[in-house]
């Protein structure tokens, strides 16, 4: 793929409301920077047509609109397409197609356009995936962020379980893929009048292949859920309160880098509601565990995976911490988005 | 992680609640003065690692939930009302409710509020802003007052006339003297607030000890600095003593932060406050002096309104008081959470209502 933006940028070094028009601009940023980027099939019409290859398949969308555009680890491009794809992995299911709808707001430099569409290209390569039909509209200057991104995805099931929250059983053990914390505090990092040094990376990445992999060997999985907004605790209660069931995590389990835990000591922010965009959790039967783990540890999306709890019968919450102390305290969902505090 | 691990570690924790077990032989009430403290013991439960003759009472110490609610209403006032304005605050400030709504709400109407991490991350917005007005919401003990002083002095030496504090600072000596004066008070022992005394040293707490007979000890916000706290506060009780110690010697110097204290000093006078739920408190706060006045936000766009009557549903005072514990209020996890809160302390990051919501039963 060419690594410099195929537009005569000269011309149009910004995006113009004529991109998003339907007229010659609008093609031609179609055909020179997206179908480039993404590919094209020359059966392009008003939708793609696709032969799907069993007759079970997962069907998932999803809006990006995060702010600044490009953060330590990522951008919006990349995290368009692992959004997505991550989606359709936590049912199971291997990621095939995948729609790009883009909202540009008029005057977001060409340039920039480029390098979001070259990641998303990047990004869909590597989690073998492809992007088939798509869409562009330009918003006035001062509508929009820059650019939104909506993603929808189709992903085809080789398997007959149902990975949903109503499969989680009491006794069923809780696995984590990795550390937690990192996407968001890479975004709050890079964030105007919130700036502050880090090298704190962003954990977006594809995780459909160690979900495969742990579909392959067999393993009967009862719930995946990726702890994207509202990090590990909000996805913890969202299964808990669906399944009707309690769980107890052991916070000293849970890993985090150095550098979130003190970023969020400093902020005043408590790390397990941080969002994540690789991390999720596993729900087993206790004596699959021990497998699902080492396939897990194999694959460098996951190689920190660990156990961090199990699921009980009934408890007093959704779901309860066991502190470092020994002593238990209930972690609920938050009532909004966590705020940095005073002192 | 360095200086927080071996703070939360379990041995020592359990080492001091069983020393404590053994030197505690009669009921004490101590208070512990900051809304960080008091979300540490419920976060890790550390009540309930003690003997049961010691109660902890929840103190006033958290800056957002003694912010008087006229500040919050002038606040939203400035920011709705004044397009050019850019009105900058700690996070924690946006959901505190005023009369109408709080902040949130003011953002999502069209004003201009942005949440900042430092004073001096809203001087630069000034700086970078020069046909906007930005206003800081400038709230707090002593722990951030030098911050507020050094941005207020910064924009002073840059001639920055766009940059202007709305000011409701508070200290905790006159705070605790009125605790201690009021006929109801059974407090018995407090733990002073670490980073306050961080920045002030441990000597203004001499007095106050003296005067009333309580032991104080500064402490810190772990687990263990908590516990260690506790230890020394009962050994005193139990002793019969009433010195000021410092458990927290890793930041707490008896003379405290002299450079930060100057500043506040070339900047602010000491005035009456009022307290949210406490009501007015002779010398218990801060304005900026006659140098900086034209800096105060009140100057800009009027001054706040007289105080506002609270809720009558809403028990904040006695919460802060530690007269009663937040699942004591009739309200409380009833007419009262933290998405449709009656008071402060149901949403600050260091309320004890907001801590007893998130950490507890709410039965």
């Amino acid at each position: 793929m060419n690594a410099t933006c195929p537009l005569p940028l000269q011309k149009y070094p910004t995006i113009t409301l004529a991109h998003g028009g339907g007229g010659r601009l609008m093609h031609q940023l179609i055909r020179e920077m997206f179908h480039k980027a993404f590919g094209s099939s020359p059966d392009a019409h008003d939708s793609a047509v696709l032969k799907i290859p069993q007759n079970k398949i997962a069907f998932t969308t999803d809006s990006f609109v995060v702010r600044p555009l490009f953060f330590p680890g990522g951008d919006i491009g990349s995290l368009s397409i692992h959004g997505t794809v991550n989606d359709l992995a936590m049912s199971g299911a291997e990621p095939l197609w995948l729609t790009a709808s883009f909202i540009i707001e008029e005057g977001l430099p060409m340039e920039t356009l480029w390098k979001i569409v070259s990641s998303m290209a990047r990004a869909a390569e590597s989690a073998k995936v492809k992007i088939v039909t798509g869409d562009t509209k330009v918003v006035e200057r001062g509508h929009g962020d820059g650019i939104y991104i909506n993603t929808a995805g189709v992903g085809v099931l080789h398997h007959d379980l149902h990975i949903h929250p109503h499969s989680v059983r009491a006794g069923d053990i809780i696995l984590l893929s990795g550390d937690v914390g990192r996407h968001g505090m890479a975004v709050m990092s890079s964030r105007e009048s919130l700036e502050f040094e880090t090298t704190i990376q962003s954990d977006s990445a594809p995780v459909a292949a160690p979900v495969l992999d742990l579909l392959k060997a067999g393993l009967n999985l009862h719930c995946l859920r990726d702890c994207t907004r509202g990090g590990l605790i909000t996805t913890l209660n969202e299964i808990a309160s669906s399944a009707n069931l309690s769980f107890e995590i052991h916070e000293s389990a849970i890993p985090i880098q150095p550098e979130v835990q003190g970023a969020c000591e400093m902020l005043g922010l408590d790390p397990f509601y941080v969002a994540n965009e690789g991390a999720f959790v596993i729900f087993v039967a206790e004596k699959e565990a021990k497998l699902a783990l080492e396939i897990l540890k194999s694959h460098i999306q996951t190689a920190q995976a660990c156990q961090i709890g199990q699921v009980l019968e009934d408890g007093v919450a959704p779901v309860l911490i066991k502190n470092t102390l020994g002593t238990r305290r209930i972690a609920p969902v938050l009532s909004g988005e966590q705020l940095p505090r005073i002192c | 992680m360095k200086y927080q691990d071996e703070y939360r570690e379990k041995d020592s924790v359990q080492a001091y609640a069983h020393a404590l077990s053994k030197i505690t032989t009669q009921p004490w009430k101590i208070m512990e003065v900051c809304g960080g403290q008091t979300h540490s013991i419920v976060k890790y439960g550390i009540d309930e690692l003690l003997p049961p003759q010691i109660e902890l009472l929840h103190g006033p110490g958290c800056p957002v939930c003694v912010t008087p609610i006229e500040y919050i209403d002038k606040a939203i006032s400035i920011a709705k009302n004044n397009p050019k304005v850019i009105f900058c605050s700690f996070g924690d400030m946006l959901r505190v409710p005023g009369t109408d709504e709080d902040l949130y709400a003011a953002k999502a109407k069209g004003a201009d509020v942005r949440v900042v991490y430092s004073p001096l991350d809203a001087v630069d917005i000034a700086r970078k802003n020069p046909n906007r007005e930005v206003v800081f919401f400038a709230v707090g003990f002593e722990t951030t007052a030098p911050a507020n002083a050094m941005a207020v002095d910064q924009a002073y030496k840059e001639k920055l006339k766009n940059f202007s504090l709305l000011v409701s600072h508070v200290l905790v000596p006159p705070a605790l003297e009125a605790l201690l004066g009021s006929p109801s008070n059974s407090i018995q022992g407090f733990l002073a607030a670490g980073h306050v005394c961080t920045i002030m040293g441990t000597n203004e707490y001499l007095p106050i000890s003296e005067k009333y007979k309580v032991p104080i000890v500064v402490t810190g916000f772990e687990p263990l600095d908590i516990l260690q706290g506790v230890y020394m506060l009962i050994q005193q009780l139990e002793e019969g003593r009433h010195n000021v110690e410092n458990q927290y010697e890793r930041c707490v110097k008896s003379q405290g932060n002299l450079p930060a204290q100057n500043k506040i000093r070339q900047v602010f006078q000491v005035i009456p406050r009022t307290w949210r739920g406490l009501g007015e408190i002779p010398q218990s706060g801060f304005r900026l002096n006659s140098l900086y006045e034209k800096y105060d936000a009140e100057n800009k766009f009027g001054p706040v309104a007289n105080p506002i009557k609270e809720n009558s549903l809403c028990h904040i005072g006695e919460v802060l008081q530690g007269q009663i514990k937040p699942h004591q209020c009739p309200s409380f996890g009833k007419l009262c959470t933290p998405e449709n809160p009656l008071g402060a302390t149901m949403v600050s990051n260091e309320g004890a209502c907001a801590a007893y919501f998130h950490y507890r039963s709410h039965s």
